[in-house]
């Protein structure tokens, strides 16, 4: 009985924290950009999705193997950003909330449609390569590979990204700039190619991310609005501009989802709206966010 | 006499009040004779596409939605990406009530419905309203997230992700049915009670209590350094807004005798935002426009060609928050002033 639920419990923990991984993955940049320039970008999971078909198209039609096929997904989608930044994103930088959720809106239909045009409407299955696919013996139970494979690749960016902001210059002039934006650009701090390089980065990973959910996320046109309110959930709680923020409400909410999903499947995700809400009225800044001034 | 040597303030005030910009603040809130032109056509829409009429019903409760995320977001300036939560709510009170024939008079059930959404609107309202930005993006966001998956969880009542068909709704006045082949009468009704929303909004706004809505979307600061209450402006309003948006709803269920959880997507809540951008918003005519402009599209389009109406709709929308914020309204000004200064100055 005791081994049982032991188990079991250790299953859906490993479910959850995979799940969770891929939803960090994805999010930080969403984090990192919003905390930097305020600007909501409802399209972060268009750029998620993206890379999710770049995995899926290079592996199944360009029989590309699956580390270089995210590889190619993070550039791609680093560059495309890049791109939608330097031409369209930054001239709304000054607009109020409401311009840039419609113009954010409209890049999603348009993504959408784009996908449906090139790709097709139907769902992309992905074959994960045969090192991953199995289970895999941790000693006290056996679990499936790729989760594991996922919660140890989260484990290793989230500490990259963490060394990255605390130890280097460039993770300095981020920081300062999410804490005061005037200040650091009286400082000399050239807050523009900053936040161009973290959004590349943001959406690069968006990307990527994308590409290692859609073994279990699935991919199809709707990715784009169908995990959005995830996202941004996933970032208000943790707080904006904070990694290790976004990293554990991650966790908590891949966690809640999979046992929610798993004992209450109609409606169960109830709980996690709620508990947003009741989160976010008691620190609106979110998990570990700044206070706003 | 006195008066020579006391010149009398009067002709002052009379060149004030004659001023052009007084003349205006004054008389701003009568109708105008285009004024009319909305319910004529709506009439006449009536009688020249019969075949229509479910489209066109479809059509007016669009408005109705609109109008009521307008006074939100147009006039308060709450920016909200969960209105549909009431639009829901309404839908879901008359729907309930039919489906289990405790309730099925129409006229009354709106009420209902407008209490339903209203209550909601001010609980959530009475918590949410204290945040901004990107906070109350989220929160009501999830309020409608948390309201859809309330009415999937309880399935045993509300049908869950199938919903409640086939309602029955009593005939209007006990006269006229909803017949399910021909709108005319549906058509109507949704007519009717869109007008009387109409002018209900349209008395608000023009009132003091719609001038300091204004006045808080313009600057928050100013309006609380004289002394308005700025929160219980903003309670009563998202309330009043929640409350039409729950009549739209309500109308909705009632003209296609069913609901189901797609009242409360985010589909929808995109859309009537999209509509009343579109149109113009923080005007009165703003929804009437975009809804037209939107519906007839997608009505056409949408079948025809599902992906080249997505992609449209997405560069329209990209197009509008960078070239047009004001929506085909806000055009339309830009035009006619443009147009009325050269005329002027020729």
């Amino acid at each position: 009985m005791s081994v049982d639920f032991a188990s079991n419990f250790i299953s859906i923990l490993l479910g959850g924290l995979s799940a969770g991984t891929v939803l960090f993955i994805v999010s930080v940049g969403l984090s990192v950009t919003m905390g930097l320039m305020g600007f909501v970008n409802l399209a972060h999971g268009a750029f998620a999705m993206f890379g999710g078909y770049i995995v899926v198209l290079a592996m199944n039609r360009a029989h590309i193997g699956f580390a270089p096929a995210l590889a190619l997904a993070f550039v791609t989608t680093a560059v495309l950003s890049v791109l939608l930044e330097r031409l369209l994103y930054r001239r709304l930088y000054r607009a109020g909330e409401l311009d840039q959720v419609l113009f954010t809106l409209g890049l999603i239909f348009i993504f959408m449609a784009a996908i449906t045009i090139v790709v097709g409407p139907e769902s992309q299955p992905l074959q994960l390569p045969a090192a991953l696919g199995g289970q895999l013996n941790l000693g006290f139970t056996r679990y499936r590979t790729y989760s594991i494979f996922l919660i140890v690749i989260g484990f290793l960016i989230v500490s990259g990204i963490w060394l990255a902001f605390e130890r280097t210059r460039i993770g300095a002039q981020i920081r300062a700039t999410v804490d005061n934006r005037r200040m650091a650009e009286s400082l000399g701090i050239n807050v523009d190619r900053l936040f161009t390089i973290t959004f590349a980065f943001g959406s690069g990973m968006a990307g990527l991310g994308g590409g290692l959910g859609a073994e279990f996320l699935g991919l199809d046109p709707q990715y784009a609005l169908k995990y959005l309110v995830y996202f941004l959930i996933v970032v208000s709680v943790g707080g904006l501009g904070s990694v290790a923020g976004v990293y554990f409400a991650s966790l908590i909410i891949g966690i809640l989802d999979f046992v929610l999903k798993l004992y209450l499947p109609k409606g169960g995700t109830i709980f996690i709206y709620a508990l947003t809400i009741l989160l976010l009225l008691w620190r609106p800044q979110g998990l570990l966010g700044k206070k706003e001034t | 006499m006195s008066s020579s040597a006391f010149p009398t303030p009067a002709p002052a005030a009379d060149t004030q009040l004659g001023h052009p910009a007084a003349h205006l603040l004054m008389t701003r809130h009568r109708f105008r004779w285009w004024e009319a032109l909305p319910w004529i056509a709506a009439i006449g829409f009536y009688f020249a596409f019969p075949d229509y009429l479910g489209f066109g019903t479809e059509l007016l409760i669009a408005i109705l939605f609109a109008l009521s995320l307008d006074l939100a977001l147009g006039y308060a300036g709450i920016i909200t990406l969960g209105h549909a939560a009431f639009f829901g709510t309404g839908a879901y009170a008359v729907g309930m009530l039919a489906f289990y024939g405790i309730w099925t008079e129409p006229m009354t059930g709106l009420v209902i419905a407008a209490v339903a959404a209203g209550v909601v609107g001010l609980l959530s309202g009475l918590v949410l309203l204290r945040t901004n930005g990107l906070t109350l993006l989220m929160l009501t966001l999830c309020t409608m997230a948390l309201l859809q998956e309330g009415a999937n969880m309880a399935h045993d009542y509300t049908g869950g992700f199938d919903g409640l068909p086939s309602l029955s709704i009593a005939p209007v006045f006990g006269v006229f049915e909803f017949n399910p082949l021909y709108a005319d009468t549906q058509y109507l009704y949704t007519l009717a009670v869109l007008m009387i929303c109409f002018l209900f909004v349209r008395t608000l706004v023009y009132s003091p209590f719609g001038q300091s809505l204004t006045g808080i979307r313009e600057n928050l600061l100013r309006m609380h350094a004289i002394g308005s209450p700025v929160r219980r402006r903003l309670v009563v309003c998202y309330t009043i807004s929640a409350a039409i948006a729950g009549i739209a709803g309500g109308l909705w269920a009632q003209t296609n005798a069913f609901v189901n959880l797609s009242a409360f997507d985010l589909d929808r809540a995109a859309t009537v935002l999209i509509i009343l951008i579109l149109g113009g918003y923080g005007r009165l005519y703003g929804a009437f426009i975009g809804a037209i402009a939107y519906m007839a599209l997608e009505h056409f389009l949408a079948r025809l060609y599902p992906t080249a109406w997505q992609l449209g709709l997405g560069l329209l929308l990209v197009l509008i928050a960078l070239f047009a914020r004001n929506g085909i309204l806000g055009l339309g000004d830009v035009l006619w002033r443009r147009y009325g200064v050269r005329h002027a100055a020729s």
